[in-house]
């Protein structure tokens, strides 16, 4: 099954390949890593997605915290949250019903946010699964070149992932 | 420059390159293992004016085990010196056995200067990346104001919470450029790293339910004891509750071997009556261990019966190997403390006699009662090193079988008397760490215990011995052959040597090319003579023991067996003595 960590770490040269290198000596498998800023100065935090059971998420997550960079590491998992992944799709629009596109586009809540002669070009934002079955739906009218940013996250409600306390 | 007066009066110049020195003088060093190159020679240039022992090595990877070595037996950090490229690349070996045995060591590489790195300057290489997975933590340095930082967090990393090797790589232009600098006597605080932990109240209270309704415990002493300084505690618990104490092998010293509740090494070479106890526990105290693979076998049989406590300082170790019942994340000494608070006592008197009474089918089996046919064997030897310091030697040893009969046959009484690599399994580590140990302790007296094929791995720190002048003894279990890896071909592959059998040189006249002195034993009635020899000696002693050649390490725990499924020794030898030269 899929586990979506959040982890605020420290914005300091190397963190990034330490938190990489943690997986990979590990044996984990990263599915997707985003990684950015946060509203606190200094502070970074990365969504990583794995596919593991339960027990294997609580090792990374201990694994992690041995990390002198890693702040704060919560396993999205276990709690109500939202998530979110961005795609942008090249669609192949020549010698095909471009009508067949433009419903997709419709039904989707896809944007189209560029067009040339041969291609469109469509911005597909969304839980990840949703973001799945757009791509699924365009597969047949010719994808030409499609990026996926990795899913972000967050717990839903009041209660918010905060590096405050370890300043 | 708008500097606030008075600043510069104040705040003397220093060169990252007496920086670096400034640090280890107050981090409270004197003494560092090194070897100097291009991009460390600023830090070598500024050592002079410091009041700090420089042990000059042969190899960058002597440096590090000596580090390791100096801090395992005297409880202090280690320190090892290098220069970038091969320099920094020849640690690897030494800051992954650090790193696997939680030993605090600080490595201090140089780096090209930072305007090179990146453009595959000569010497270049990218140190900080290659440890990154066998390091607690790193850095790379590239202005001369973070160096004391970095240095302060470096020591701070490798001593607390569970100990572990640091690297500080400083690039040369930070060496020499120079800042206005004094001691920063404060605390350092990581915002990521609080090894400090709460007291886990209801864990406790939950581990002494457990303790309570057990029949059967079995107390897992790990190196944890040894590193918490938790001996006393240990033993105060242990004879509270009436139970035995089973030992891993990095945790051999942290209860004397003469404790009548301590039974001994368990695991793959453990003694038959410590596995069994194991197996047969309804109770597993884990205190400062990590369920090796080589102390568990088949992880799916293991104690099957026993429910476990887990005590350790690193919360990664709780329910990594076996999930525990009840888990306490915390120092050690600390965590027993509070046990004795909580715990009444109790008497286990007829498990204690159950155990006792698995130890005679032992007793025939043991390679002492061999009637005395001429052979030489390790365990004679060894047995006799132990007898003759009285159990009060410093033993390191390599890795092997060598290492194995030490655990069974020298007996262990204090803490830090034991140096082995247990958990990265390096060999060549004897000599280098046992020079180290003896900087360390100089009253010690230290035994390198060490094999043919190890030996001569790191052969060249001898020369480093006879240079500083450092005495050690050195007893080469000699059986002309890798011999642990043979044990595994006698055993697992039809006696295929497939590159084992060993033709080695003359080690006692390598001791003297060195100027040391070397000597030979080749029958059970020459050891006494020659340890005392090398003992009465005052500089380094070499002892070429040359043992039988074909012997095994009994008991043992095939690698993923179920632990009580041991091959043991036979009761009637059935040795190969047949002292052919294997080549």
């Amino acid at each position: 099954m899929h586990h979506t960590l959040v982890a605020l770490v420290e914005d300091k040269p190397g963190v990034l390949n330490r938190v990489a290198s943690l997986f990979r000596r590990r044996n984990f498998n990263i599915e997707s890593l985003t990684v950015g800023r946060t509203a606190e100065p200094g502070i970074s935090r990365m969504t990583i997605v794995i596919d593991s059971d339960q027990a294997s998420a609580e090792r990374v997550t201990a694994y992690l915290y041995k990390l002198v960079n890693v702040l704060q590491v919560e396993d999205l998992g276990a709690v109500p949250a939202v998530a979110r992944d961005l795609a942008l799709v090249k669609v192949a629009v020549a010698g095909h019903d471009r009508a067949a596109l433009l419903r997709v586009v419709d039904e989707t809540r896809a944007h189209i946010v560029d067009s040339g002669e041969q291609t469109m070009t469509l911005e597909i934002t969304g839980e990840p699964p949703h973001v799945d079955s757009v791509i699924s739906r365009l597969e047949p009218l010719g994808i030409i070149e499609m990026v996926r940013t990795g899913q972000v996250a967050m717990r839903r409600g009041d209660t918010a992932l905060s590096a405050a306390q370890y300043s | 420059m708008g500097l606030p007066s008075g600043r510069l009066a104040i705040m003397p110049t220093r060169t990252g390159a007496q920086i670096i020195w400034e640090c280890l003088v107050h981090e409270g060093v004197h003494t560092v293992f090194g070897y100097p190159g291009g991009a460390i020679l600023p830090a070598y240039d500024a050592m002079l004016d410091y009041p700090v022992r420089h042990v000059l090595v042969r190899h960058e990877q002597g440096a590090t085990h000596m580090a390791d070595g100096f801090a395992r037996a005297g409880g202090g950090v280690g320190v090892a010196v290098a220069t970038s490229g091969p320099g920094a690349t020849n640690m690897v070996t030494g800051i992954a056995t650090a790193m696997m045995d939680s030993s605090p060591i600080v490595c201090i590489t140089g780096q090209v200067p930072s305007k090179l790195i990146g453009y595959d300057a000569f010497q270049e290489t990218d140190i900080t990346g290659i440890t990154l997975p066998i390091t607690k933590h790193s850095y790379l340095v590239t202005r001369v104001e973070d160096i004391m930082p970095a240095m302060k967090e470096a020591f701070h990393l490798a001593k607390s919470g569970r100990p572990g090797p640091v690297l500080v790589d400083v690039t040369k232009d930070a060496q020499q450029a120079s800042v206005d600098w004094k001691w920063d006597s404060s605390q350092v605080r990581l915002r990521g790293y609080r090894p400090d932990r709460p007291v886990m109240r209801e864990a406790l209270a939950k581990a002494a339910d457990l303790i309570r309704n057990s029949r059967r415990p079995v107390i897992l002493a790990g190196q944890g004891v040894i590193q918490s300084g938790a001996t006393k505690e240990l033993l105060a618990l242990a004879e509270r509750i009436d139970s035995p104490i089973a030992m891993t092998l990095l945790g051999l010293g942290g209860v004397p071997a003469s404790h009548p509740l301590n039974l001994g090494m368990m695991g793959m070479h453990g003694e038959a009556w410590v596995n069994h106890a194991i197996q047969e526990a309804d109770l597993l105290l884990a205190f400062g261990m990590r369920f090796d693979d080589r102390v568990t076998g088949n992880i799916k049989t293991y104690a099957s019966h026993a429910k476990k406590i887990h005590v350790d300082i690193d919360p990664s170790e709780i329910n990594k190997n076996v999930v525990a019942d009840a888990a306490i994340v915390g120092d050690l000494r600390e965590t027993l403390a509070d046990f004795l608070e909580l715990l009444e006592p109790a008497d286990h008197a007829p498990w204690l006699a159950y155990i006792d009474s698995m130890k005679g089918d032992a007793a025939v089996r043991d390679i002492q009662k061999l009637p005395d046919t001429g052979h030489l064997y390790a365990a004679h030897v060894i047995n006799d090193i132990w007898r003759i310091t009285g159990g009060n030697a410093v033993v390191v040893t390599d890795v092997g079988q060598h290492q194995m009969w030490e655990a069974q046959y020298y007996h262990h009484e204090t803490p830090r008397s034991l140096i082995t690599s247990g958990g990265l399994g390096t060999m060549g580590f004897a000599v280098p760490a046992a020079i180290g140990a003896k900087i360390a302790r100089p009253d010690a007296e230290v035994w390198a215990i060490v094999g043919d094929g190890g030996f001569q791995m790191t052969q060249a720190e001898l020369a480093t011995a006879a240079q500083e002048g450092v005495k050690i003894n050195i007893a080469i279990i000699n059986n002309g052959y890798l011999g642990m890896v043979r044990q595994w071909q006698e055993f697992f592959y039809e006696r295929r040597y497939a590159a084992t059998p060993l033709r080695s040189p003359d080690f006692a006249k390598i001791a003297e090319a060195h100027g040391l002195e070397g000597l030979r034993a080749e029958k059970r009635s020459e050891v006494a003579a020659v340890v005392e020899r090398a003992r009465a000696a005052e500089g380094t002693v070499l002892i070429d023991f040359r043992v039988e050649q074909e012997d095994s390490v009994y008991p043992m725990v095939p690698a993923g067996a179920d632990l009580h499924a041991m091959i043991r020794r036979p009761e009637r030898s059935v040795l190969a003595e047949t002292g052919a030269d294997p080549i």
